[in-house]
């Protein structure tokens, strides 16, 4: 009956692209050498990173998640985070009928690996408009540095 | 002339590549619920526009970043969110309500009050 609601314009592109996506996200990236702790694309949270000359930057994409629940860990150079995003759809409820459930639930764990010289004591977390962005500092002896010439 | 340029600036707007937001819709008997991932889009940052059936969604994402910083990975790799609805007849466009927080957009779009079930009750003369 509200098949019309789904039925966005530009659909066939669109239907393309969650169909790469879950291609990918079935089997992986094919061809080039990756990092041996990378995952599928299409993974949730989605995440970038990016690199200044003091520090690494690391964007979580995790929308509607209470940030007490989230758990961020260094270990060893690799950081984690993980936590949980309960479901927004109704359940048992049987006058309920459901026409979209891509949104993720449950369960989340993401790793990414950090270059050598950061210092794991200097990271800072913060989430806001449902991104989590974690700036972790790079080993002051690390960091280039002018010499001077007397 | 004029209205031309605008149809022209407006159909250019909408091809501009953007990501497709992960969505979520139910319906119970008063109406739709629709929840939607917009990570990284600042509330002024999300518009909502209703035209005929139509309802379009569309945000940019807007994240902090310091100014030296190159990206190094992305998943993301697109600044703006789209994505549109065509509603049927029954459902109340005037009354939608839209809540955005943390990243996730809830909107409700009820029906008219005419499409909603109702109980008839059977009296026994």
């Amino acid at each position: 009956m509200y098949e019309s609601l789904l039925n966005f314009p530009g659909g066939l592109f669109a239907d393309f692209d969650r169909l790469q996506r879950e291609l990918q996200q079935a089997f992986g990236a094919v061809g080039q050498p990756s990092s041996i702790r990378a995952v599928a694309s299409g993974t949730f949270p989605s995440i970038n990173v990016g690199s200044t000359p003091g520090s690494v930057e690391i964007y979580a994409f995790a929308p509607g998640i209470d940030p007490s629940k989230l758990d961020v860990q260094i270990d060893r150079g690799v950081l984690t985070l993980s936590g949980e995003r309960p479901s927004a759809l109704p359940s048992g409820d049987e006058r309920q009928a459901v026409y979209a459930s891509e949104r993720f639930s449950g369960r989340f764990r993401r790793t990414v690996s950090l270059p050598e010289d950061i210092d794991p004591d200097r990271v800072t977390a913060n989430y806001r408009d449902g991104v989590l962005h974690i700036s972790v500092s790079r080993r002051e002896s690390a960091q280039p540095k002018r010499v001077e010439i007397k | 002339m004029n209205d031309k340029q605008e149809v022209t600036k407006a159909e250019r707007q909408s091809d501009t590549p953007a990501l497709l937001p992960r969505v979520d819709v139910f319906e119970d008997g008063t109406g739709i619920t629709l929840l939607a991932d917009l990570p990284g889009v600042a509330k002024d940052k999300l518009t909502l526009r209703v035209e005929g059936d139509t309802l379009q969604l569309e945000g940019e994402i807007s994240p902090e970043t310091p100014a030296n910083m190159e990206a190094v990975y992305a998943e993301l790799h697109l600044p703006r969110y789209r994505r549109a609805f065509t509603l049927s007849s029954e459902l109340d466009t005037d009354k939608v309500n839209a809540q955005f927080k943390d990243g996730v957009l809830t909107l409700r779009i009820p029906k008219h009050a005419h499409a909603q079930p109702r109980k008839i009750e059977v009296k026994i003369v």
